[in-house]
């Protein structure tokens, strides 16, 4: 009998020990997945990985014995690149959370391969709201933020401001689409009209004709439904054309502080558009920004995209931690970072919905005067906050599978 | 019908760009047989330059329109006598790749230096402000950049088509032998012609900057263009691509009044229907 | 017109070519027991088949495609397209696929056949950006976005392909006997004809051959070649995008095959294996593979124009 007692003691110490070990597994690796060398490159790049590498660090983790493993990765805004890359590091890298993904078609297709190897996914750099709607996962959180809060935040505050006619020039590709239609709607929901919109190429380098077209229009504010170069060329050219000294309005409905940057205040003032972080809202975002820039080879202030990033990753090792370790079970963790509120120095307090959404207020920027500012980076004023429920999409509206009980 | 006066306006502006971009490419391969693909990556460095010229040395925009394509004009020079040169005599597809690797070794440096977001560069004071011409309102910029392009323009075709210096270039590059016979420095001529066509796509890069963001792939998305121009216009031909490239501007204006998508496109459309009705091109020489 | 290409090539090689085919195919077919990862040499395997395709028109036809890249993408849009909308059984999507892109090839080589040398390589390139606006604006492709979540399906009804293992061997036969399709077609009299029309077009049409049917027909198979690569690589990446008919993946097949030797039999295949490695494990450092690629192009045309099997074949003057 005792020998019968020992066994199960023995068994029963092992299978501890199994659990245990699975329990206590401490290994991260993380995966940021960006556009690394050309149109949001600034915007998100090897800053996000910077910004990944911070929050490990600021997570405390290491210190309490974890492994943290970050690689990153150029899926040059090809959506097979991006799936393969995404694929090949679930496979053999073992990769655990894939970060970032700017590049809207990019982060759909990387959506689909995580949740087919039950990853987590944590996006904070594309636009794309059906990541949240029709293409929700229960694998994937939507950070930072997307075509609906850049349209109820720019249009909608602009529309009550008295913009009620409105002309888009917009990017021919499935996001300018898609960004064209969300402002559209909420345009003519605040009684505005749309006057007209014109299409053009992707990386056009001369936006003179359809300028024109939107001058002719006479409409109040002009919409500009693009990103990147082409948001940049557009609004360099506007000045050029005195469209601003005219008396219309431009409203860049996708700007992120480094395509300010590039432009200089002298083009960009008065620019007005939506974002959720601004470095110099209060002193803890001086105080991650200041540790960003010192870090980063080409010294520039951390965008909304990097800030998404940071935040995103804390409060999944924060999930982890309370997990008591890394199961590798996308799904399950995705569940608790849903059950835990966020809270963090850049976004401050917050909750992820059940449909994979983060929401925290957006705020409606002016590009300052030069006059204004007070040196390199200080470029924002802020004109009036969203707040978190009004900046996203209700889940009542939300087309999302795993919200039907 | 204003609005399409200030489309075919506007057209004619950017096609005096083309014509300019063209014509460092048509003077290249019309002398020297080479298809030169590194000509966008030499336009980027073009604006670059004066870019580190005023934000290095405080030299503004009219000291770059002089120097920045010399000092490009130079640089190519030196990837002619090193590179460049070895290829004579081979077919010319070799050129082709070769200058297609040089600009991905260009751009790729660039890129990963200066990123992809884009530099600003001001509008000279001289130059600002507009003038109102009823129809559309025409920045004084942009109607300056149509003036110096007809003028480099013409002066470069007067120079290869009218001058001795020309005529020996023409000369060194169809019958070389013949003219080293004479005592002519063939090897410079051809060096001193790739060095022009260099620098006029480094010019056209400096009169670019104010107007366009300059950044390390403005160049790559006008290459193409900028080869359909030549082919259409005639690949051995100076006023071909002048014409061409004036041409091209002003219907993809139009494109882009009445199918604004298909304006990066309408130039093959016409390269393929001019290629199959006259290979040579426009103005082209038969080979 | 000066070839581009090497010229040597007696009639009693197939012996040694044969062997290194053997060797070529056993060391793969032992890869996924090797822990090299399935994907990335299916990928590579796909690439060659485009390399192969893409030499068999300029080695031995002497004709530089600067758009080959509309074959590949137009097999692979219409085989993604048949087998996630149209539920179609793979070999049945493959097939469709090397049918569209053979169809291509009649139609681009109708009108691009009839110039030579740099003329013939713009219009190639000229017809690709249009085709790459076509497929831009049109609703199937998903512009951007491109066909994404591709199924592998059951092959013939019964074989299931979306197991990794199996799949690699279904490529790995698909991209033999395309092979030795090629190798036959070379070997043939009719690459023969071919061979001497790229050597002196002239002396060939004066001893009576109708030089513009046999590039046409150069053309065709190069181009359904490389929509069966197309093809097969939509079903192993199990995606569709506007990257496979961009001018700068026409770009890269040169590449490939300049690198490995243009005119060799074995070249592309080295070559596009070295361009995918490097692609895959130098992914880290971003822009600095562009650099190589164009370092290695610069290297490849100035001192080492026959490529690394060209030279390996040249040291040994023996014909690969």
């Amino acid at each position: 009998m005792i020998k019968a007692f020992s066994a199960l003691l023995f068994t029963t110490a092992l299978a501890c020990a199994g659990s245990a070990a699975l329990a206590q597994d401490k290994t991260v690796k993380i995966g940021a997945l960006s556009d690394q060398s050309g149109l949001y490159a600034d915007l998100g790049g090897p800053g996000s990985t910077l910004a990944a590498q911070m929050a490990a660090e600021d997570s405390g983790l290491t210190q309490k014995g974890w492994k943290i493993d970050i690689i990153s990765a150029d899926h040059q805004n090809k959506p097979d690149i991006g799936s393969n890359i995404a694929r090949q590091w679930f496979d053999v890298e073992k990769v655990d959370i894939i970060v970032d993904v700017p590049n809207s078609g990019v982060a759909l297709a990387v959506n689909n391969i995580v949740r087919e190897k039950n990853g987590v996914y944590i996006n904070s750099g594309a636009a794309a709201s059906d990541l949240t709607n029709s293409q929700c996962s229960p694998n994937t959180v939507h950070w930072t933020y997307d075509t609906y809060m850049l349209a109820h935040g720019t249009g909608g505050a602009l529309v009550k401001a008295g913009g009620d006619s409105w002309f888009f020039i917009t990017a021919d590709y499935a996001f300018g689409a898609a960004l064209e239609r969300d402002t559209t709607a909420v345009v003519k929901a605040g009684g505005g009209r749309v006057l007209g919109s014109v299409k053009h190429p992707l990386n056009s380098s001369d936006f003179s004709s359809f300028l024109l077209q939107a001058q002719a229009s006479k409409a109040k504010i002009i919409g500009l439904a693009n990103a990147g170069g082409d948001t940049t060329n557009t609004i360099k050219q506007a000045a050029e054309f005195g469209i601003v000294s005219g008396g219309q309005k431009l409203a860049a409905l996708l700007l992120f502080l480094s395509d300010v940057h590039s432009l200089g205040l002298n083009v960009a003032q008065g620019l007005n558009f939506t974002e959720s972080f601004y470095w110099d809202t209060n002193d803890q975002t001086r105080a991650f920004a200041k540790k960003f820039q010192e870090r980063m080879r080409n010294k520039q202030m951390p965008t909304m995209v990097h800030a998404g990033v940071y935040a995103g990753v804390l409060h999944y090792l924060k999930a982890l931690e309370a997990m008591g370790g890394n199961s590798h079970d996308g799904a399950k963790i995705v569940a608790k970072m849903k059950e835990m509120p966020t809270d963090d120095p850049l976004f401050g307090k917050g909750k992820i919905e059940a449909n994979g959404r983060k929401i925290h207020p957006a705020y409606l920027f002016e590009v300052k005067k030069p006059s204004e500012s007070k040196g390199p980076w200080d470029y924002y004023k802020l004109v009036s906050t969203i707040p978190a429920e009004q900046a996203f999409t209700p889940l009542s509206e939300s087309t999302c599978a795993l919200l039907k009980k | 019908m204003q609005a399409l006066y200030a489309q075919l306006l506007v057209g004619l502006i950017n096609g005096s760009f083309y014509a300019l971009l063209s014509l460092g490419l048509a003077v290249i391969f019309g002398m020297l047989n080479i298809i030169n693909f590194a000509h966008g990556a030499l336009y980027m460095m073009g604006a670059f330059v004066a870019y580190f010229f005023l934000e290095y040395t405080g030299l503004g925009y009219w000291w770059s329109l002089l120097l920045a394509p010399i000092v490009i004009g130079l640089f190519g020079m030196v990837l002619e006598r090193t590179m460049l040169h070895r290829l004579q005599g081979l077919d010319h597809l070799y050129g082709l790749l070769l200058t297609f690797g040089l600009a991905l070794i260009i751009q790729g440096l660039f890129q990963n230096y200066f990123g992809s977001s884009g530099l600003p560069y001001a509008i000279p004071e001289q130059l600002r402000g507009g003038i109102n011409l009823g129809f559309m309102f025409l920045p004084i910029y942009r109607a300056w950049v149509v003036v110096f392009s007809l003028v480099v323009c013409f002066a470069t075709w007067f120079l290869i088509e009218r001058t001795r210096l020309g005529a020996y270039l023409r000369a060194a590059t169809e019958n070389p032998t013949l003219v080293q016979a004479f005592g002519i420095n063939v090897p410079r001529m051809i060096t001193l012609t790739y060095g022009l066509g260099v620098g006029l796509a480094a010019l056209a890069g400096v009169l670019s900057a104010p107007i366009n963001q300059v950044r390390p792939l403005m160049g790559a998305d006008l290459i193409i263009v900028v080869f359909a121009v030549v082919v259409i216009g005639g690949m051995g031909s100076i006023m071909g691509s002048i014409i061409t490239g004036f041409a091209l501007g002003v219907i993809e204006g139009l494109t882009k009044y009445f199918y604004p998508e298909a304006s990066n496109t309408v130039v093959f459309v016409l390269m393929v229907l001019v290629l199959l009705v006259k290979p040579t091109g426009l103005t082209g020489r038969a080979n | 017109m000066t070839s581009i290409t090497a010229s040597t090539n007696p009639a009693n090689n197939t012996r040694d070519e044969s062997i290194v085919f053997v060797v070529m195919a056993v060391i793969l077919a032992v890869v996924p027991f090797t822990g090299l990862y399935p994907y990335f040499v299916m990928q590579a395997l796909c690439f060659s088949l485009f390399a192969c395709a893409f030499n068999l028109l300029i080695g031995y036809g002497g004709l530089l495609s600067f758009g080959h890249a509309m074959f590949l993408g137009t097999a692979g849009y219409v085989t993604a397209h048949a087998l996630k909308v149209w539920g179609f059984e793979p070999a049945l999507g493959i097939l469709l696929g090397v049918a569209a892109s053979a169809a291509l090839a009649v139609l681009t080589g109708l009108i691009a056949i009839r110039r030579q040398g740099i003329y013939f390589a713009m219009i190639t390139l000229a017809l690709s950006q249009l085709l790459y606006f076509i497929y831009l604006q049109t609703p199937f492709t998903h512009g951007e976005d491109g066909i994404q979540g591709v199924p592998q399906g059951r092959l013939f009804g019964f074989i299931d392909l979306s197991r990794p293992l199996t799949l690699y061997y279904f490529v790995l036969i698909v991209f033999l006997l395309a092979f030795l399709l090629i190798f036959r077609i070379i070997n043939s009299p009719f690459g023969e004809v071919l061979k001497s029309i790229r050597e002196n077009e002239q002396r060939a049409i004066s001893l009576g051959y109708r030089a513009d049917q046999y590039k046409l027909m150069a053309y065709i198979l190069s181009g359904a070649l490389a929509g069966l690569a197309g093809s097969l690589k939509v079903l192993v990446a199990q995606n569709a995008g506007l990257t496979d008919v961009h001018w700068s993946m026409s770009g890269e097949v040169v590449l490939m095959t300049l690198l490995g030797g243009l005119g060799t039999i074995f070249g592309p295949i080295v070559g596009a294996f070295i361009i995918i490695t490097m692609q895959q494990y130098l992914a880290q450092f971003g822009q600095w593979v562009i650099v190589m690629q164009g370092v290695i192009f610069v290297v490849c045309v100035l001192t080492f124009r026959r490529g690394i099997v060209g030279e390996i074949a040249h040291y040994f003057k023996r014909s690969l």
